[in-house]
């Protein structure tokens, strides 16, 4: 145990070891968010999150639903 | 899928946005009214007035401050209330919280404004607040996350939209430089003098561990949390790649972090820190373009908005900037570019292309676009803000062009030798030289400057006419009563 935490704390070590471990989430982030066609619509699908207020901004112009943004309390 | 269901009886605290957002524009003025002087005080020495309190010493931290801090930090609390609240739609989780950190960050401001002006500062860059104004903003800040963690986890909508990751990263390593740069020993309880934990190499190290990342995650991380909020709602279309805006804040949350020491170029520092650095510094461009790239293309297919809307110009001539000032940091990152820019106004120049080009016109196209929503009116008037735009954007194209040709050219003449091996220049005759080049540098912050008093008032007139139409709605209703 102690040797192996001896063999971290060398700079020539730990170093080479951080940058594996960092490249490798990163490869594996981008595995996550560009491979499978089903997880790609569905993150794209979020884009339209800041657009929904406006429908709600359209709909209490129209008098169907209350604004939830324009007014305060 | 995203989820469409909202509950329509849901109320948001815009008063707390108003506060901030009034407040920005306030420090904003401010800050670079002092920052116009300053530049004319380098220009014009006599205007120093032999007065110490507004010496260029001691109001360039005052400038610093106000625009960093009270400008974009005030721009930051509003927008990110704003934007928290419509993307998760739910109200912000307390007002009192929300109202703590308003009072406590204005009072930090002017407390660390009011102290540099009388000689109180701890010299660290961007951070020169003695350690009682630095214990107020822990404690501020500490609020501010637990009150935007709270808000998001009681969210209506599933998912957290990425504005809000870049808010939430910039909350967080904000928290985490504050403190660990500012770990020090006060002389004694009734002291503002403090010792700093750290000396020598390792203290250069921390500050501009600090400072780059206050860069990073204050000025730039927290403003794309703005920009992937305001540019897609501006332009009424979505982002244009959501994908790439995921790959976009990993990389930049992970890259940013190891670029500081490139302050640092040829001083005592080791070699391989150095080295690390800058090539953290080249690879940097890659998400920083990335980001932009996705946020200028968001108005792909509606490019004719760029002729009719104003706001939209702002937000994309912002984001040409932050491309603009992205490439041109990596490319000063490098050593041999670095020997000759360091220490000259070049490093200026580029500082302000980012925060003129980049933050200060983010915000302002944010602001066109919240502040009329938040008082539920129009724009006063659409032709202030092409003026507003147009001043801005001479102002800062005179600023950064002026530091460049003074930085390049200061850089080449302290480095010049003449045949015998003696320096070229003496060092009054490289200051001499820089006498046009700072009066043009104070006629672009004039222009800047001028910009900001335009929106100032455009924002007073829009308040005013939106008070002016709740009365007469008020009074047409109570006619309406009357007769019934």
């Amino acid at each position: 145990m102690a040797e192996w935490i001896q063999w971290l704390g060398q700079f020539e070590n730990s170093k080479i070891l951080a940058l594996l471990l960092f490249f490798v989430a990163f490869c594996g982030i981008l595995i996550y968010v560009y491979a499978g066609k089903t997880r790609s619509q569905r993150l794209e699908s979020y884009k339209f999150i800041p657009l929904q207020d406006d429908e709600q901004d359209l709909d209490a112009d129209s008098g169907e639903e209350e604004d939830n943004g324009r007014h305060e309390s | 899928m995203a989820h469409t269901g909202i509950a329509s009886t849901q109320q948001y605290n815009y008063e707390i946005i108003k506060k901030f957002a009034v407040m920005a524009l306030v420090w904003g003025l401010l800050g670079m009214a002092a920052g116009v002087y300053i530049a004319s005080e380098l220009a014009w020495p006599f205007l120093n007035f032999d007065i110490p309190q507004i010496t260029f010493g001691r109001l360039r931290p005052v400038h610093t401050t106000l625009v960093i801090f009270g400008f974009g930090g005030s721009a930051l609390f509003a927008t990110s209330y704003y934007v928290v609240q419509r993307t998760c739609q739910t109200r912000l989780y307390s007002d009192w919280m929300a109202a703590f950190t308003f009072w406590g960050w204005q009072l930090a401001i002017g407390l660390g404004a009011l102290s540099y002006m009388f000689g109180y500062t701890q010299s660290r860059e961007y951070a020169e607040f003695e350690w009682p104004i630095d214990l107020l903003i822990a404690v501020t800040w500490v609020v501010y996350l637990a009150l935007y963690v709270q808000t998001l986890r009681r969210r209506s909508q599933p998912h957290i939209y990425v504005a809000n990751w870049f808010y939430m990263a910039f909350i967080l390593a904000t928290a985490i430089l504050h403190i660990f740069n500012n770990l020090a020993v006060p002389v004694g309880l009734f002291s503002l003098k403090s010792y700093s934990l750290f000396s020598g190499v390792q203290d250069a190290m921390t500050q501009w561990w600090y400072g780059h990342n206050a860069v990073g995650f204050f000025l730039t991380a927290a403003f794309l949390g703005m920009m992937y909020y305001f540019v897609p709602k501006q332009a009424g279309r979505p982002v244009y790649s959501y994908r790439l805006s995921i790959v976009h804040f990993w990389a930049l949350s992970f890259l940013y972090m190891w670029v500081g020491a490139h302050h640092l170029h040829w001083t005592a520092l080791p070699d391989w820190t150095s080295t690390l650095a800058a090539t953290f510094s080249i690879m940097l461009l890659l998400p920083s373009w990335g980001g932009m790239i996705n946020g200028i293309m968001t108005l792909s297919g509606a490019w004719d908005k760029l002729r009719t809307d104003p706001i939209m110009l702002f937000l994309i001539t912002a984001l040409s900037f932050y491309g603009m000032s992205t490439f041109e940091g990596p490319l000063m990152s490098l050593k041999s570019v670095n020997a000759l820019s360091h220490y000259t106004d070049w490093t200026i120049g580029h500082v302000h292309s980012g925060a003129l080009g980049w933050v200060a016109m983010v915000s302002f196209g944010s602001f066109y676009h919240m502040v009329p929503r938040l008082y539920d009116t129009r724009i006063y008037s659409t032709r202030l803000v092409y003026v507003h735009f147009w001043l801005a954007t001479i102002g800062i194209l005179l600023y950064i062009t002026a530091m460049w040709v003074a930085g390049i050219f200061q850089g080449l003449m302290l480095r010049s030798f003449d045949d015998y091996g003696n320096l070229a220049y003496t060092f009054v005759e490289t200051v001499a030289f820089l006498h046009e080049p700072y009066v043009v540098r104070a006629l672009g912050g004039a222009f800047f400057l001028s910009g900001v008093v335009v929106m100032a008032y455009n924002v007073f007139m829009t308040v005013r006419q939106s008070r002016v139409e709740a009365a007469e709605i008020e009074a047409k209703l109570a006619a309406k009563l009357a007769r019934a």
